[in-house]
């Protein structure tokens, strides 16, 4: 049953938000212990939302789209009075006064929030085990990661703990752990969706996107948060076009970047898949072809400068004076370093540090600058690509799930599980990936299709198209 | 191993950052920002004189609200997140420098 | 000559003469209803931390939205200062941390401000002005124990009301040369701003905010001095002294030949002595980066008309205006424009009428004087501006004299009451027919026969003594309401 289906049987009265939510819970309950998809579950919060919902269905009044559809929100985004820790033991106990404008609109689309899930702490990581809190498991293998950040989306809806999942990308963190679960997962254009209370990691990379299980289901959810905020002033004014449900592929052209998908370390499987998908593109009367975007090879190195440098400052008001954590000092900047000191994670140290390094006296123009330009270089290829070609294919994440443990010694191999994913996040441009198939142990891979900016529609008929293929 | 950072940029970068952190975490992030920063030279060595940096993916200008008052917050329920308050404001510990 | 202009010159002739460099940093609060990137009420004086929301402290997630009044208001300045505005200026994040800045970082602009190049003119002298940028003010911290001194305090409370109050940082060139020259200017900028209606830059309350940067060098050379920058100046007065000081301080510096030190010194009022002031080491890498939380500014050409449209007379021009027009002393000039409520006032009296001379003579003596002596301000005065004119229409059409009209003045500033009312209730309206009053001083002359006899065969002296008597017993017999202008008239004739 998909999620649209069961949003339409609640609107229709044929069955109670309640049921559905009981459902998911049930499924919670039955395997959360060996996932820890959850830092919270909001059993009381989803019941009672449930209730309201079904009372909306008896008065004649229709919920919404996402009528009694459990949704997973990531826990970097807030939740008034509801704890949103960012996975970081600086952040824990903190209950936010206000609520996220996403949250806001899956509440008024009908949909249920059901729980608060885990991810790497801040955002900072592609396995979800940078947590204060435990790392999340893949529900395919509960041996292996779910990717990140956003593992506990991914993973809540792979292992239908949720309908649907909302999670945040930077670089990766919604289809690199999507990827990794076997569910549908996008990145929408830069501005599409409202980042007003999701807590900032990167913000010029910084996206809200869905998860879900089908391609359809995340259309649905896209099409419930999507559109202008004027509480966020990088918020596009225009109207998206709907997305609607064409799959059909006939003429369009198709591109498969060489330089995101001959990468070092690539899983041969991984690679096949992109092919297979390419090849059952073209059976479907798409023109396929090779193409170049040549300054993706410097996204990685840009977006490690970018991204900490952002992050840098955006993470320097954990201080200990107004919410959070305090570790106490004589003076207030001993009580300030001691309680970041203490807050922080490894990783997220790591990269304030480099942040810092990348944006200090002597050292911008070498670092941040240059990867600025860097970015200009990125976005002009992808032009001249697009000049010719309507959507591109690669892979999402170079490898299929990786075992607990495997990468957190070695930062930089963590940081290259998102070298297919980056390229997107610095051009601002829309890119979903479709789970197609699977590879070595069983593990899921999945196809990265990317789009030029506004360019949800298109890049939805492709991944339709490549999710028919599967079946 | 890199020698691309001393421990002394490392610590002053700590400082400016508001990081206490350990020899031990000085030290690790010594060599891991040395091998990061090695792996960036590739950007830093560009020549990419004549081309602008892009600042945001977004050609946006003008986002402007208008000078119209909103609800603020309660203060109650913003204090009672305060590690720590006193009369109505937010207590700290002294402060030992002016603001630059 | 001021008292650093006669320490410069010396006593021996062997010394060198210095002259000060000083240009000028202006913070200025923005009288905006709500806050730069926040709807909360840009007000002054609430209660502690009751002005606030996620954006203005800084809680995670929030995001600002610039206010478009506050970009009005820079335009405006922009016209009124003579900038440039550039096609695009961005907002920069300044990153250090400190308390009072719920971010701990600063936004505000850097290396591509709204406004760049203008200029003031102050006595003759223009002062060049680098730039005028939008940034977020910080919270306010209260130092408790130890006097309420930073370094002595036990701990400190933060209220983070004022943060996120739009600011204009205003920065000179090092144009200035001396303490007045730096009053002058921050006076004048001061009555431009109050003119175009952007604050009400009040020192003493902290909604202007000035720094200075001092260095000294000898007359003659051209290459910068080490710079000083002073802060904590929380009046013009105390602008003046703090340079002068800084100026003295430097000067015996040199001349014992000890290095100036590149330092930021805070002011202390009372003792009358600066003080080099403690900062965090390292705190001075800012890290500035554009602020990907907001887009550029982009003034369409709509808004640019817009703000020129919206300055008024500025005050160098008013006081041209008046000098000119009403033919008054420039020093009048300035008085009155200084106070831009009364010139108002003055203004609407002149409209319906009165001279302008008159009406400035009655607004920056008497008018002006009831003012200051009561904290009133010239709109709530129950005598509007009409009223003064109908006072000055009686005194010019001989029914008051000055000094009635002084005291017709008085009531009429202290009782809602027209001025011909009060006259009427009074009955002192002044005897200025010439027949009347010519019986009245026939009457007075018959009846002092002696005095008259005294008055003819009386030298110089005498006779002098003898019209006062006259004019006296006139008076008297008119209950002061004579005209005295006829009165002196009629006596001429009289005593030929
Ligand atoms: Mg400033
Ligand atoms: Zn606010």
């Amino acid at each position: 049953m998909t999620a649209r289906s069961t949003a339409a049987a609640v609107r229709g009265g044929e069955r109670s938000a309640r049921s559905v939510v009981e459902e998911h819970l049930a499924a919670i309950d039955a395997r959360e212990a060996d996932i820890h998809a959850f830092n919270l579950v909001m059993r009381d919060d989803a019941l009672a939302a449930a209730a309201a919902v079904d009372a909306q269905v008896l008065r004649g009044e229709d919920p919404g789209p996402l009528a009694g559809l459990p949704v997973a929100l990531k826990d970097n985004l807030c939740t008034r009075g509801v704890p949103t820790t960012c996975s970081s033991k600086i952040l824990e106990g903190w209950e936010p006064p206000y609520t996220a404008t996403v949250v806001e609109r899956v509440l008024a689309a009908g949909g249920v929030p059901i729980g608060k899930t885990n991810l790497d702490e801040f955002a900072m990581g592609s396995s979800t085990e940078n947590s204060a809190f435990g790392a999340t498991r893949n529900p395919h293998d509960v041996t292996r990661v779910p990717g990140g950040s956003s593992g506990g989306s991914a993973a809540a809806v792979a292992a239908g703990f949720a309908a649907l999942g909302l999670g945040s990308d930077t670089g990766g963190s919604i289809r690199q752990p999507a990827a990794l679960c076997g569910v549908v997962g996008l990145k929408p254009t830069y501005g599409r969706v409202s980042r007003y209370g999701l807590i900032a990691f990167a913000s010029s990379l910084d996206q809200i996107g869905p998860f879900a299980a089908t391609v359809d289901d995340a259309a649905l959810l896209l099409e419930a948060i999507w559109g202008h905020d004027p509480f966020d002033s990088t918020s596009i004014a225009s109207p998206p076009d709907p997305l609607g449900d064409q799959a059909d592929v006939s003429g369009l052209r198709v591109g498969i970047v060489e330089e995101l998908t001959d990468v070092d370390g690539i899983q041969p499987e991984v690679k096949a898949a992109v092919e297979r998908a390419a090849a059952g593109l073209e059976d479907a009367g798409a023109k396929v072809e090779r193409v170049k975007v040549p300054s993706c090879v410097y996204g990685l190195s840009a977006y490690y400068l970018i991204a900490p440098a952002e992050a840098s400052s955006n993470l320097a008001r954990y201080d200990g004076v107004r919410y959070g954590l305090r570790v106490d000092g004589a003076d207030v900047a001993e009580m300030n370093a001691k309680t970041r000191a203490a807050g922080f994670g490894a990783e997220v140290k790591r990269r304030i540090m480099l942040g810092t390094y990348a944006l200090s006296a002597g050292y911008y123009d070498a670092y941040y600058g240059q990867a600025q330009r860097v970015r200009t270089l990125i976005i002009r290829d992808f032009a001249r690509a697009y000049e010719s070609i309507d959507v591109l294919l690669s892979p999402t994440s170079p490898t299929t799930a990786f075992e607990l443990g495997a990468k957190t010694a070695d930062p930089l191999a963590m940081y290259l599980s998102d070298v297919c994913t980056i390229p997107s996040n610095l051009a601002g441009h829309p890119a979903i990936t479709v789970p197609f198939g699977t590879g070595a142990s069983d593990l899921p891979v999945g196809v990265q299709v990317l789009a030029p900016a506004l360019g949800e529609a298109v890049m939805f008929r492709i991944a339709r198209a490549i999710e028919g293929l599967v079946s | 191993m890199s020698d691309r950072l001393s421990h002394t940029d490392v610590e002053h970068v700590a400082n400016l950052a508001r990081l206490a952190l350990s020899p031990d975490e000085i030290e690790q992030f010594t060599e891991q920002l040395g091998v990061i920063l090695d792996h960036a030279e590739d950007v830093a060595a560009l020549d990419l004189d004549g081309v602008e940096p892009t600042a945001h993916p977004l050609p946006l200008v003008n986002v402007l609200r208008p000078d119209d008052v909103r609800p603020c917050l309660d203060r109650d329920e913003v204090l009672a997140q305060a590690p720590e308050a006193e009369d109505g404001r937010f207590r700290v510990p002294r402060i030992l420098g002016e603001a630059p | 000559m001021s008292l650093i202009g006669m320490l410069m010159v010396g006593e021996s002739g062997a010394m060198p003469e210095y002259e000060a460099v000083i240009g000028l940093e202006v913070h200025v609060e923005l009288s905006t209803t709500t806050k730069l990137f926040c709807g909360c009420p840009n007000e002054f004086g609430s209660e502690p931390n009751t002005h606030v929301c996620p954006v203005c402290l800084g809680l995670p997630g929030s995001l600002p939205v610039l206010n478009r009044e506050v970009v009005d208001y820079a335009l405006r300045l922009g016209a009124a200062m003579h900038f440039d505005v550039p096609p695009e200026s961005i907002f920069h994040r300044k990153n250090y941390f400190y308390p009072d800045m719920p971010k701990d970082y600063q936004v505000s602009q850097y290396d591509a401000p709204i406004c760049v190049n203008g200029w003031m003119e102050i006595d003759g002298t223009r002062i060049r002005i680098e730039r005028a940028h939008m940034e977020e003010d910080t919270g306010k911290t209260q130092h408790i124990g130890g006097g309420g001194r930073i370094h002595d305090a036990t701990h400190s409370l933060v209220d983070y009301n004022r943060a996120g109050v739009p600011l204009m940082e205003i920065v000179s060139q090092p144009d200035i040369r001396s303490a007045e020259q730096a009053r002058a200017y921050v006076s004048e900028l001061r009555g431009v701003l109050q003119a175009i209606g952007v604050s009400d830059v009040k020192m003493e309350e902290g909604s202007m905010r000035v720094d200075a940067n001092v260095s000294i060098r000898p007359v003659g050379t051209e290459a910068l001095g080490t710079k000083v920058e002073v802060k904590n100046m929380n009046s013009l007065r105390s602008l003046g002294r703090a340079i002068d000081y800084e100026i003295a301080r430097q000067i015996a510096a040199m001349e014992s030949g000890e290095r100036i030190v590149q330092e930021t010194r805070g002011w202390h009022e009372e003792e009358g002595v600066s003080e080099g002031m403690r900062s965090k080491e390292g705190s001075n890498d800012y890290r500035y980066f554009p602020e990907p939380d907001l887009v550029p500014v982009a003034p369409s050409e709509e808004m640019r008309t817009e703000a020129r449209a919206a300055v008024p007379e500025l005050p160098a021009d008013r006081r041209a205006r008046l000098v000119a027009e009403w033919g008054i002393a420039a020093q009048d000039a300035r008085v009155l424009v200084d106070n831009p409520a009364l010139a108002d006032y003055a203004d609407a009296a002149v409209a319906v009428g009165a001279p302008g001379k008159d009406v400035a003579n009655w607004c920056t003596g008497e008018i002006l004087g009831f003012l200051n002596e009561t904290g009133l301000s010239p709109e709530v005065l129950p005598l509007p501006p009409d009223g003064l004119a109908e006072l000055i229409g009686l005194v010019v059409d001989g029914t008051l004299s000055r000094s009635l009209a002084k005291d017709v003045l008085d009531e009429c500033l202290t009782e809602p009451k027209r001025p011909k009312q009060v006259v009427a209730e009074r009955g002192i309206a002044q005897v200025s027919d010439a027949g009347e009053l010519g019986a009245v001083v026939d009457e007075v002359l018959a009846t002092n026969e002696g005095e008259l006899a005294e008055y003819r065969a009386g030298d110089e002296k005498l006779r002098g003594k003898k019209r006062s008597f006259f004019f006296g017993q006139v008076m008297k017999a008119t209950d002061r309401k004579a005209d005295t202008a006829l009165l002196n008239r009629l006596l001429d004739e009289r005593l030929g």
